[in-house]
């Protein structure tokens, strides 16, 4: 099965000659593994902003008065590391760099089902992106109001709400074109023979993420609209004083953001899926419960968006339905993880770089994924709400969570998609300070939180000043293991070795194309004739 | 799934066989595509009601006294308008279907003369509310109460949206008749006409809801 | 069969039936007036968004051809409604018992 490229003189995708040259032939082209690097050098830059503004801000923290900054610089900072992580880094995330780059791949197709509406989606990343930083500089300065612009401060404050706000709009609608493109493409592009149950399970967690897109972002485009317009016109919407809600802005907020980080998860677990068979050379374990699963998160997600607004003023009843459905959510991830731990029970497991970030991920969703019970449950909630606690649980579930995966994916196909290798002892050093940095920055939050530190608090009582110490230090371990494990990739990328076609023993589709793979994916469409994770070591067992 | 294997081979033969720049066809592809994003406006007027039903819940007799200020004439006037012009839309395809193309051009013209139509009602109505003194901020809306207040502020925002979704129908319906008289929609390759169609139907269905919401409270 | 062929042999629907059908949308809405004048209290609301679904499942099925479409059409509408109406029963247990 597959394309055998017999030698060089197939032409790969970065030397196709087409319409354009240059840097035109990158910005205009409709080519989909183009469009996911486009993504992923956007991602990485905005990726390194948002990692200074946290580095700045735990160097605020080190001391209770300003250290290097005033109180409203620090909030600005606070807001726009949410907005820059969050909208333009974990949400377009996986299924922006690598599902672009690979799901057309391990379906069989030549390229999405919309490549046009494709390249629009990432030209709105970039204006979003763009627009959300020429906001910074604009009369009344960067917005204060923290990423979740909550009404009625929204509404008020004097810094620049609209633009940022618009960006953020123009975002949502790059993610739901994307959503849409994805969906058609697993409709309409899947390989002869490739049927639902022979997708691989990356395809099953796109393709989930991808109805949530569609389905949940407009909710909280209708909510950045509302907010513009009260801005704007005064309507008496959202603002008290005119009679408005602003718990219901709250809901229409958390309707698209609980969601959201099942976007953001999700193609995360795809990953994992992969990785994991590679890397222990067993097909999965529990293929169907685990594409299920998928569907299941993507569904009951919708249902549980109030556990955010537990001491808003909800009603009882709403309170304790949600609470509920809350702890029902947890039960499809835990599923997964089962199924991987496993997938792995007498592999044979090969300890490269890629697992090892999912190794790393399993400890830290984990961690992550528990605390979120802690928070869900709603006696504990109140003790723990709008404090460090919370901040340590989100950033375990998507930083330990998502952006592990996003490095793994990263150190996984990197030789797929450059055609070259990265030096994987210096990948693994990279790793451990990472490791070791985050847990220290972090876990100490969850400490400082139960004490009763709040979040967004630029200054502090005298008593958490020896966590916020050890905590601060954290986080410079952890910047030195980013920005090693970045450097490495980059060092690969200019002097790396030529990677092969296969260099893990993959056995999914984008295995079966050369390193990097050539315009069209495949010299002629293969016909699928068995499930994804076909390992020979169980042959050579059996 | 066999039905994916038939349908998928002629994609993947006609991708196989054209060079990456020739955009393939895919009718079937392009009408889920379009639904997907009617999906989007579903949820995003979703929201609007959703905010309805909560004010509407909080504030009854405020939303009943408001409501006198609207005039149910003209609202259901622009009903018929618009249900009026989902008939001509659909006729216009059925036309096109049957190689009619003048017919189908003139059932289009007519689509798009309704929904001119309906924005002229829609503009008589908001300025004589203006003139009243009924707008957002004006002092005589803030003098009244919390409810009559929301209800306005839903009323303008909720129609208003609509009506911006019934400009954009606007163009791109005038798109599509030029398409049609270029040729790039025949009575074989239509699917740009079905799927402004379903656009324009959706136009319909959020007014079918938004008219009984506003006009209808006695 | 090529993509012209097949438009070629599409499911039409008559001219007659869209104005039949149209007829039945004027009907519900000259009824949905009507039914409003009359002093129902509560239940007019309901009603009122009852006339406003029949009207919409005409729409939907004739107007925009789902009941003639490929059944997947169905399954993702029902999907997307299934789920705004989640949305709405969920946030009604907080706005109608505060």
């Amino acid at each position: 099965m597959g394309n055998h490229v017999l030698d060089s003189t197939y032409i790969d995708f970065y030397k196709e000659k087409g319409k354009y040259s240059g840097l035109f032939s990158w910005i205009f082209s409709t080519d989909h593994k183009r469009i996911g690097i486009m993504y992923l050098i956007g991602m990485v830059i905005f990726f390194l902003v948002g990692m200074t503004l946290g580095f700045l801000m735990k160097l605020e923290m080190l001391t209770k008065g300003q250290t290097i900054v005033d109180a409203q610089t620090y909030n600005a900072f606070f807001t726009l590391h949410g907005i820059i992580m969050i909208f333009l880094f974990i949400i377009p995330g996986i299924p922006a760099a690598f599902g672009n780059f690979f799901l057309p791949i391990q379906i069989g197709a030549k390229d999405v089902a919309f490549p046009r509406l494709n390249l629009l989606s990432w030209w709105l990343y970039i204006i979003g992106g763009l627009l959300a930083i020429f906001s910074l500089f604009l009369a009344g300065g960067p917005i204060d109001t923290g990423w979740t612009f909550y009404v009625p401060y929204s509404i008020r404050t004097t810094t620049n709400v609209i633009i940022p706000l618009l960006a953020a709009f123009i975002l949502g609608f790059s993610s739901i074109l994307t959503g849409l493109n994805f969906v058609t493409t697993v409709h309409r592009l899947r390989a002869p023979g490739m049927t639902f149950f022979k997708m691989p399970l990356f395809i099953w967690a796109l393709y989930s993420t991808a109805w949530i897109q569609v389905v949940a972002t407009p909710v909280v485009g209708i909510t950045i609209v509302l907010v513009i317009v009260e801005r704007l016109f005064g309507v008496g919407l959202f603002d008290p004083a005119l009679g408005g809600d602003p718990v219901l802005f709250q809901h229409l907020f958390w309707i698209y953001s609980h969601p959201a980080v099942y976007i953001m998860i999700l193609p995360a677990m795809g990953v994992v899926s992969e990785i994991i068979p590679t890397f222990a050379k067993r097909t999965i374990f529990g293929y169907k419960a685990i594409a299920f699963s998928s569907l299941a998160i993507a569904f009951i997600g919708y249902f549980v968006w109030a556990h955010h607004m537990f001491t808003s003023g909800m009603s009882e009843a709403a309170r304790f339905v949600f609470s509920l459905l809350t702890f029902l959510v947890a039960i499809p991830s835990g599923v997964k993880v089962f199924n991987w731990v496993a997938t792995l029970y007498k592999g044979s497991i090969y300890p490269a770089v890629p697992l090892l970030y999912v190794m790393a991920f399993i400890f830290l969703f984990s961690i992550g994924g528990l605390t979120g019970l802690v928070l869900g449950s709603l006696a504990t909630n109140i003790h723990v709400h709008d404090t460090y606690f919370v901040v340590a649980h989100f950033h375990y579930v998507m930083f330990g969570g998502t952006a592990m995966i996003l490095f793994a994916a990263l150190h996984y196909w990197f030789p797929k998609m450059f055609g070259k290798m990265y030096n994987e002892k210096t990948a693994k050093v990279a790793l451990a300070l990472i490791f070791i940095g985050f847990n220290t920055m972090y876990f100490t939050m969850f400490i400082l939180g139960y004490q009763g530190m709040p979040r967004r608090y630029w200054s502090y009582l005298p008593e958490y000043t020896a966590l916020h110490h050890i905590s601060t230090l954290g986080s410079w371990i952890l910047v030195a293991g980013l920005l090693l494990m970045f450097y490495n990739l980059l060092m690969g990328l200019l002097k790396g070795e030529k990677a092969p076609m296969n260099p893990w023993g993959g056995t999914t589709l984008e295995w079966t194309v050369p390193s990097p793979p050539p315009l069209e994916n495949f010299e002629t469409i293969p016909t699928i004739t068995h499930e994804p994770y076909h390992h020979t070591y169980e042959e050579e067992k059996a | 799934m066999s039905e994916a294997i038939q349908s998928n081979i002629p994609e993947q033969a006609a991708q196989s066989a054209s060079h990456a720049q020739h955009v393939h066809r895919d009718d079937f592809g392009a009408k889920i595509g379009m639904w997907l994003f009617l999906f989007t406006e579903l949820l995003l007027f979703g929201g609007l009601f959703i905010i309805y039903m909560a004010y509407r819940q909080e504030y009854s007799d405020a939303f009943h006294l408001a409501a006198k200020e609207l005039n149910m004439t003209i609202g259901t006037i622009n009903t018929i308008i618009l249900l009026t012009s989902s008939l001509t839309m659909a006729l216009s395809i059925a036309a096109l279907q049957r190689y009619k193309i003048t017919l189908s051009l003139y059932l289009l013209t007519a689509t798009i003369l309704l929904a001119f139509g309906f924005m002229v009602n829609k503009y008589f109505e908001w300025t004589a509310k203006f003139s009243h003194g009924i707008y957002p901020g004006s002092e005589e809306l803030t003098a009244k109460s919390s409810g009559e207040i929301v209800f306005f502020g839903l009323y303008y925002t909720m129609t208003g949206l609509h009506g911006l979704h019934v400009l954009i129908g606007i163009v791109i319906l005038s798109f599509m008749f030029v398409f049609i008289l270029r040729k790039s929609i025949t009575p074989t390759n239509y699917i740009k006409l079905e799927n402004s169609g379903l656009y324009w139907h959706l136009v319909d269905l959020i007014w079918i809801f938004l008219f009984p919401l506003f006009y209808l409270i006695h | 069969m090529s993509q012209e062929q097949h438009t070629a042999h599409k499911h039409q629907v008559g001219y007659g039936t869209y104005v039949l059908i149209w007829l039945v949308l004027l009907s519900l809405t000259v009824t949905t007036v009507a039914v409003s004048g009359i002093n129902l209290g509560n239940f007019i609301l309901f009603t009122a968004l009852l006339i406003a679904l029949v009207k919409s499942i005409l729409v939907v099925n004739v107007f925009m051809h789902i009941k003639f479409d490929e059944p997947i059409f169905k399954v993702f509408l029902g999907v997307a409604i299934m789920t705004l109406l989640a949305v709405f029963i969920l946030i009604s247990f907080d706005v109608f018992f505060r």
